[in-house]
């Protein structure tokens, strides 16, 4: 049996096509390195400055210059290259980084994101992530469903300062795959064995379904 | 300029010339490519009143962490104090000023004084938070934010090989922000782990020409050891 973070990985995985530049924003898309097939010609970017990162096997020793940007020491694989803060970010404001995945505090029906700031208690620095949200080409958020007071993520209107506005192309989260669409969130797909009337009591945006069309995950 | 052939000497001489107040860049981001024998010879040498701008605050007890808690820090110019839970109680407790900038517009920033430009234009967090303060232009009907150029009295450089002249090779992400930092700063001082003679170096594999560092200064591979995190898989 799978836990609500697996299962939202694997899901996760499938939106990375052969061939694309990733990026895996700290916490739990990190862990999507760990879902991505070896053989894909798939290189993830890692903003402190390296394109074709991999995760470090156990046992394997660690090289203290090479890091990722959550800090772990990480390898490269065949392909990958090495450069300084101003071109990584040169990559991400291009859009040559195709996907990143991101964690958030808070999400809404217009694809706003608020993912670096709550006012009084977390103000750590936005880091990386205002351009990665803002440039790359497609931002999937990966965050649970409500926090962990059981309050709805997933608004009409975002609360936070945002990290950036009309990002979001899709949200992955425990409960659903919910796409970003000029007429609001469209549910693509439903956790197996969630009803569609408990999946809107635990959001707070308005949520487009069409049950005859509805994936399961 | 320091000439070229009086840029290689001794880390306490380099740091001595440093005032109190001064404006210091500091490479690195989290550990690799934060020069921690610069650091600690900083700390050990005495000045006050610093403005430091770094990516990051490194992690408690270690690299400007060690200058954070030593009260030294008057300003800190960053884009992110995550993994430092000593430097963001400095912060909220009014003892050290943070300034903070997204990442990838700090390293804009450092570059743009490296190339001798006042500034550059942007769109990065409009109509954001960060973007109070900001003057914003209109140039042929897009809206550009005005980014100043970031300027510093000292950088301090982590390198991993170099030549007596002051030629630099960085390794892996040990890069970040070091080559930036080593052209936008009055004075550069580089610390390396080797320093070769002039014309050892294969001359394509230089990342950043002698012409912009004022010292280089050997170093330990131990004097890394500290920022090397066994919690970090």
């Amino acid at each position: 049996m799978l836990s609500d973070q697996q299962r939202m990985l694997t899901r996760a995985a499938r939106e990375v096509i052969d061939g694309q530049i990733v990026n895996l924003g700290i916490g739990l898309p990190t862990r999507l390195f760990h879902y991505l097939p070896d053989d894909m010609n798939v290189l993830v970017h890692s903003e402190n400055g390296v394109l074709g990162c991999r995760p470090r096997q156990e046992g394997e020793a660690p090289d203290i210059d090479m890091i990722d940007s959550g800090g772990a020491y990480i390898t490269t694989r065949a392909g990958a290259s090495v450069f300084d803060s101003a071109t990584s970010f040169a990559m991400i404001r291009r859009s040559r980084v195709d996907v990143t995945f991101m964690g958030a505090f808070e999400v809404d029906q217009e694809g706003n994101l608020a993912n670096w700031k709550i006012p009084g208690k977390f103000s750590p620095g936005i880091g990386g992530a205002m351009e990665l949200a803002q440039k790359v080409a497609r931002l999937v958020v990966l965050c649970s469903h409500n926090d962990k007071h059981g309050n709805p993520k997933i608004l009409t209107r975002c609360q936070l300062p945002l990290t950036a506005s009309r990002c979001i192309s899709r949200i992955i989260t425990e409960k659903a795959v919910m796409d970003v669409t000029p007429e609001g969130l469209e549910v693509v797909e439903i956790a197996e064995g969630l009803s569609v009337e408990a999946l809107r009591e635990a959001t707070d945006a308005p949520l487009l379904i069409d049950e005859s069309r509805l994936g399961r995950f | 300029m320091t000439l070229l052939n009086h840029k290689a000497c001794d880390i306490d001489a380099a740091i001595a010339e440093i005032p109190d107040g001064a404006t210091i860049m500091v490479g690195g981001f989290g550990s690799p490519g934060t020069p921690f024998a610069l650091l600690d010879a900083l700390l050990a040498s005495g000045q006050r009143n610093l403005t430091l701008i770094k990516n990051d605050a490194n992690e408690p007890g270690i690299g400007i962490g060690k200058l954070i808690e030593a009260g030294r820090v008057k300003r800190l110019i960053t884009s992110h104090l995550g993994l430092n839970r000593t430097a963001i109680d400095a912060m909220n407790a009014g003892e050290m000023e943070v300034i903070f900038h997204p990442q990838g517009l700090l390293a804009e920033k450092i570059r743009c004084a490296g190339v001798g430009h006042g500034g550059f234009l942007t769109d990065i967090g409009i109509g954001t938070e960060i973007a109070e303060g900001r003057r914003e232009i209109s140039v042929e009907g897009c809206t550009w934010a005005i980014e100043p150029a970031l300027q510093a009295d000292v950088a301090l450089i982590h390198a991993e090989r170099a030549d007596r002249y002051g030629n630099l090779i960085y390794r892996a992400t040990a890069s970040n922000f070091n080559p930036l930092m080593a052209m936008a700063a009055e004075r550069v001082i580089a610390q390396t782990y080797r320093i070769d003679q002039p014309g050892d170096l294969p001359i394509d594999t230089i990342h950043t020409p002698c012409a912009f560092v004022s010292h280089v200064v050997q170093v330990d591979r131990a004097s890394s050891q500290q920022g090397v995190r066994p919690h970090a898989f």
